[in-house]
């Protein structure tokens, strides 16, 4: 039982590390690519804002919840 | 991190590390988390508008991650969300009214303060002493040997007057096949709009009040309310963040960040509850109105609004 555990905490913290990797290229590459274009949005054209925002966090949702289904499933079967 | 729409200089890893707590609360009660977000956000300078919205923003991300966990689990009662998110979209406006009437009378954070402290009490009390009583009921039970009696429903100590609830037949009946239940339609808006209510009057999703009234008053089962309602959220929450968009209260950028953090926190959340019965999950609930009621104290005495 304990070392069934432990093999779970070794895979879960693998499954950070490698989430907190994309994490980081993600914040990089889009949220500063898209930073000031969201910034003239928000200032000049509100109503488009408004549906660009909830299209944006509900699109990193599913995109994000895909993604570590998957990693979780691929670090997952490859330890058992 | 600099976020130029709120104007605001937060580390990054700070808003995920928020984000993750929030998203354990969320997959594992059902609730938005606002009661921390909000002051977190306001900890890290963000003014009161942004963190309001942008909480918004963020609770709707981590609830489509949650639900879609839940609903793979066979928690989420689609017809009940969408009946739901109704009554709880009419609420919110009714609780942005009742907002605007106590702005111009001049004793908002009077009301508002009190009616907050009452409420979460309230649920608090209430939750702890049913849940208890199941517990005791539950385990008197099975020391009675009565296996057999034993099923897989969600029981309550509240169960008779739900049943009683149930009973009440006022055009239309709504049939409810994942839930088990069989309730009429304005017995749903009704819950669903005193939830909206409380979100429009007291902020954020108000999840702390319809989850335990989806339990209790519709007698929906515990993990199936709260898969439930993290749906029923995803609507009323992207209504409400639209429209805190178009009046300039969204950093989407921090929404974004926050919600990284949020996803593993939410799928945590979610796996979590498969482990715990329902009056477990009840009476580990009591907590989260209580530092509600604690918040709401602290800018009482204080006058910092956090």
């Amino acid at each position: 039982m304990k070392k069934g555990a432990a093999k779970n905490l070794r895979a879960f913290v693998m499954e950070l590390v490698v989430y907190a990797v994309l994490v980081t290229s993600y914040f990089f590459l889009v949220l500063h690519l898209l930073g000031q274009w969201l910034f003239h949005l928000e200032t000049r054209h509100r109503y488009i804002y408004a549906a660009v925002a909830i299209l944006l966090i509900a699109g990193q949702a599913v995109v994000l919840d895909t993604v570590t289904s998957l990693l979780f499933r691929f670090l997952r079967g490859r330890r058992r | 991190m600099f976020f130029p729409i709120s104007n605001t200089h937060i580390n990054p890893i700070y808003l995920v590390v928020v984000g993750f707590l929030i998203g354990i609360l969320g997959g594992f009660f059902g609730v938005g988390g606002s009661f921390i977000a909000g002051p977190a956000l306001r900890l890290m300078g963000v003014d009161w508008n942004y963190a309001v919205g942008t909480d918004l923003a963020h609770i709707v991300g981590k609830s489509i991650v949650a639900a879609r966990q839940h609903r793979t689990l066979g928690n989420v009662d689609l017809k009940l969300g969408l009946f739901m998110a109704l009554g709880t979209i009419g609420g919110a406006e009714g609780g942005a009214q009742l907002i605007q009437a106590l702005k111009r009378a001049g004793n908002v954070n009077t009301v508002v303060s009190y009616v907050a402290i009452i409420v979460y009490f309230g649920i608090a009390t209430f939750m702890l002493w049913e849940s208890r009583k199941t517990l005791k009921t539950d385990k008197r039970q099975s020391r009675l040997g009565a296996k057999g009696v034993q099923s897989k429903k969600d029981r309550s100590a509240f169960g008779p007057v739900t049943q009683r609830i149930q009973r009440v037949e006022i055009w239309p009946m709504i049939t409810l096949p994942t839930s088990g239940i069989r309730i009429s339609l304005w017995t749903i808006l009704l819950v669903a709009f005193i939830g909206g209510l409380f979100s429009g009057f007291l902020g954020g999703g108000a999840g702390y009040i319809r989850m335990p009234s989806m339990v209790y008053v519709l007698g929906i089962p515990t993990h199936l309310a709260v898969g439930t309602d993290l749906f029923e959220i995803v609507i009323s929450a992207s209504y409400g963040t639209i429209s805190h968009a178009i009046k300039g209260n969204v950093d989407i950028l921090i929404a974004l960040v926050m919600h990284t953090g949020a996803v593993v926190g939410a799928q945590i959340g979610v796996v979590a509850t498969q482990y715990f019965a329902g009056p477990k999950i009840r009476l580990a609930f009591v907590p989260l109105p209580l530092i509600g009621a604690a918040i709401v104290i602290y800018t009482m005495i204080s006058g910092h609004k956090l």
